[in-house]
């Protein structure tokens, strides 16, 4: 069989063949996709990490919130209040909606009915009962004259803004017309009659009595179980003339204001003075710090200051270690050796001491801030040059580098046009893992207090930490929104950075280094 | 080995001294504490800085420095904070708080990080591995401080199990002690659990694709008696000296965490000599975490040696 199917091609004549290819000239074809860069490559890589991605677009929203945190908060660095301190979150918009994470609540435990009858009083007197809502109540038996006498205690959450009601304040003349001006134009009480602390059983420390109290202090009800006001009608201790608002009930006898050397002191509700103040009633979404800082804008403008210094910080780094890292891997022998000698001994300097001697010697002469930076740049690159170090003595035996050599290419153009090209994914990746060391640093430095930043940047996200601990217990919100913060801020960093690292380096997949 | 060993040993010993050199002029140039004029310790306090030298060049210094920590095991007297007593003392008080708060919270970390990291290996690519390696991503990846705030404000706060503070006093073995150490304990052990549970897992991942792991289940082991007798064998090259490291390094790093739950510590103190303006103290716990640091590189460098012949070989040659 074989044979005869061999001899059917032996003897073809020659007219049957004919030429595949006579007039097209024999070539490769031209690639016909596109180019696809290696940073092109990287980024295809990267957006097939989903946990990457994600992070990366959590990281844009923080950095955004950073950057409009504290243009859109009505109140700066400088806007101190000295009262609402430590106060829960609040927006009156939220509150009215019944959103209870907002509605600036804190909970008090057994409240007695001295202390019920305290809330309802503020209630009365200025139309906002601070008392939410009761979560439980207890009953219990106390011994009075001789008998049993069942009582009941509440547990109950307030709105601790309501709750502050009426202050003291003392105003110059031209001060308390200003705002009788302001109430009659908006309408909004602000001024409440005067009470004589003679009038109260001499309680001067608490301006939210405006009615009968007994010795202790607990309000002394009428039959009716109403409160029996004991507003001052003395006109001669009154401080100045009022034509404003006056409170219902009032028949035009009550004195608003009583004079003191000079001025006048009043009984103002606060919420409503901070309105006048302001332009607007209070609004704290993250609450207050223990300083009476907005956490809204506070966490921003720390964010900010970390951010920026943190970027700061990487670029120098990334340089310093990247040319001290090519000099040290392109040269090789003593060189290396003795800049590797002197990077060791640097690296070895706890970072704490390095910090605090910066802190001890410049921080007077060139600031915190230089000072501060200075303290990470000392021994920062040191982890950068290592690794340019490393990738120099992979790239600089290989053929492409001798050729360059061998067409005259100088030392500085070997090393920086040539070798270094190569180490750049590694360099990106680092600069991404950078960022967060040098934040996190940064924060654990200010929040032991060994650098404080409020003189420069205002405040800090480590300081509000520190500030936030200190109350903890009574104010969390102080020490969870920064924490919340930092710790979203830190995992999306280093998940970014890892999927850096492996889009631009897809053998290294999964090891840490 | 040894001649390796003793050569590390030789060279730490330079790197000490340069540092200490570099930390100690640049603590005597500052300005000396003004010292109160009407305290029966200042003339002592005068006299013993003109002995010290405090008038000569730096390096007449240091070297009478130098003199009497080998001769004496003198650290010099605290100018500021304990006014007039000895450094060495105060010292060494605060030492046993930061050493046991770090030993038990080592001795915790090391079962619960390998368990952990075992599990996340053996589950490679399933979702209790995806899990795992998450939460010791975030674990890793948060401060300290942030779950400090959340051990305090959840278990001593809101469920009281545990006092807010580290129980002050000296008796270091009561089980009051012990609960009020919890806390510190916990904080400290999370981030250490997390390191733990990425070196074993990803040194065990490589591990058990290896070739002599097939050839052990080949010749008939089981899983577990494969990956105890072989997989777990050779990853202790690695674990073993991360958990040295580890050790060390935590009792470098636990200031903050002093901080937060007030143990009477090295941390502490330090903090409080940095923001007192205590030099003699600064200069101590500069020494301390100096040495606590090159002490942590070496003993992870030489027990790698021990443990893997390879490298022992090695270095002979």
């Amino acid at each position: 069989m074989d044979n005869i199917n061999n001899l059917q091609f032996e003897n073809i004549p020659a007219e049957q063949f004919e030429f595949v290819q006579d007039a097209d000239r024999i070539h490769d074809k031209e690639l016909q996709t596109k180019a696809r860069s290696f940073f092109a490559d990287a980024m295809i890589r990267f957006s097939k990490n989903k946990s990457s991605v994600a992070a990366a677009w959590i990281l844009l929203f923080l950095i955004l919130f950073a950057i409009f945190a504290p243009m859109i908060s009505p109140y700066g660095v400088k806007d101190l209040d000295k009262l609402y301190v430590n106060y829960p979150p609040y927006l009156e918009w939220a509150a009215e909606h019944g959103i209870k994470s907002l509605s600036g609540a804190k909970v008090f435990d057994s409240q007695n009915d001295v202390a019920m009858n305290f809330w309802k009083g503020i209630a009365v007197e200025t139309g906002k009962d601070p008392v939410l809502e009761t979560l439980a109540s207890h009953e219990y038996e106390v011994k009075s004259r001789g008998k049993m006498v069942t009582k009941y205690s509440y547990d109950i959450r307030i709105n601790a803004y309501y709750a502050l009601g009426i202050t003291y304040r003392v105003f110059s003349f031209e001060e308390f017309k200003k705002i009788q001006d302001w109430q009659n134009e908006h309408g909004i009480q602000i001024i409440y009659p005067y009470v004589e602390p003679s009038d109260i059983s001499g309680i001067t420390d608490n301006p939210n009595i405006w009615y009968k109290v007994d010795a202790k202090g607990a309000a002394v009800l009428d039959k009716d179980g109403n409160f029996v006001p004991m507003y001052s009608k003395r006109q001669e201790i009154a401080g100045a003339e009022y034509n404003s608002l006056r409170i219902p009930g009032d028949d035009g006898s009550y004195i608003y204001s009583c004079a003191k050397s000079g001025a006048v002191q009043c009984r103002i509700e606060y919420y409503n003075y901070y309105t006048y103040l302001f332009g607007h009633v209070p609004q704290y979404i993250f609450g207050t710090s223990s300083m009476g800082m907005d956490l809204f804008s506070a966490i921003g403008i720390g964010a900010r200051f970390s951010l920026v210094f943190a970027v700061l910080v990487s670029a120098i780094n990334l340089t310093i270690g990247a040319i001290y890292g090519a000099v040290q891997g392109y040269y090789g022998g003593w060189v290396d050796m003795l800049l590797d000698r002197i990077g060791d001994v640097l690296d070895r300097v706890p970072f704490v001491v390095v910090i605090t001697l910066f802190q001890y010697h410049l921080a007077r002469k060139v600031g915190v801030v230089p000072s501060f930076l200075f303290a990470f740049v000392l021994t920062g690159w040191i982890g950068m040059s290592a690794l340019t170090r490393k990738q120099f003595y992979r790239f600089k035996s290989q053929e492409f580098v001798m050729a360059a050599r061998t067409l005259g290419a100088s030392d500085s153009r070997l090393m920086f046009k040539h070798i270094f090209p190569n180490a750049i994914g590694t360099i990106i990746t680092r600069c991404a893992l950078i960022i967060p060391g040098v934040i996190g640093t940064e924060t654990s430095v200010t929040y032991l207090g060994i650098v404080d930043l409020s003189s420069f940047a205002g405040t800090s996200i480590g300081t509000l930490l520190s500030q936030g601990n200190a109350t903890a217990t009574t104010a969390p919100h102080g020490m969870l929104w920064p924490s919340v913060f930092i710790g979203l801020l830190m995992i999306c960093f280093n998940l970014f950075g890892n999927g850096l690292r492996d889009a631009f380096n897809p053998t290294t997949r999964g090891v840490e280094d | 080995m040894l001649k390796y060993v003793i050569k590390r040993l030789f060279y730490m010993i330079i790197v000490f001294f340069i540092i200490t050199l570099m930390c100690f002029v640049l603590i005597r140039m500052l300005p000396l504490p003004v010292l109160p004029p009407e305290d029966s310790h200042t003339k002592v306090l005068l006299m013993r800085r003109e002995a010290l030298g405090y008038n000569e060049p730096y390096l007449v210094q240091f070297w009478i420095f130098l003199k009497n920590i080998f001769t004496k095991f003198d650290w010099g007297l605290s100018e500021k904070l304990y006014f007039g007593r000895e450094v060495w003392d105060i010292f060494s008080q605060k030492l046993p708080a930061t050493m046991l708060v770090n030993f038990y919270s080592i001795i915790l970390s090391i079962p619960f990080g390998i368990i952990i990291g075992i599990i996340a290996a053996l589950k490679k690519n399933t979702w209790v591995d995806y899990t795992l390696s998450t939460v010791t991503m975030v674990v890793i990846s948060v401060p300290s401080f942030v779950y400090a705030f959340l051990i305090q404000y959840i278990f001593c706060y809101k469920l009281k199990w545990f006092p807010f503070l580290m129980k002050s006093g000296t008796d270091w073995f009561s089980p009051a002690m012990f609960v009020s150490m919890i806390p510190p304990i916990m904080a400290l052990s999370f981030g250490t659990i997390a390191s733990f549970t990425r070196t074993t897992r990803a040194e065990l991942t490589e591990v058990l694709t290896s070739e002599f792991m097939l050839l052990a289940r080949t010749k008939g082991l089981t899983k577990a008696q494969a990956t105890v007798r072989h997989a777990l064998r050779n990853c202790a090259v690695v674990i073993v000296p991360s958990i040295f490291g580890e050790f060390i390094g935590i009792l470098g790093g636990a200031i903050i965490i002093e901080k937060i739950f007030a143990v009477p510590g090295v941390g502490g103190l330090t903090l409080n000599a940095i923001t007192g303006l205590d030099y003699n103290i600064f200069m101590l716990s500069t020494c301390f975490y100096t040495a606590v640091g090159l002490l942590a590189g070496i003993v992870v460098d030489i027990s790698y040696g021990f443990i893997d012949p390879r490298i022992r070989m090695g270095s002979r040659k």
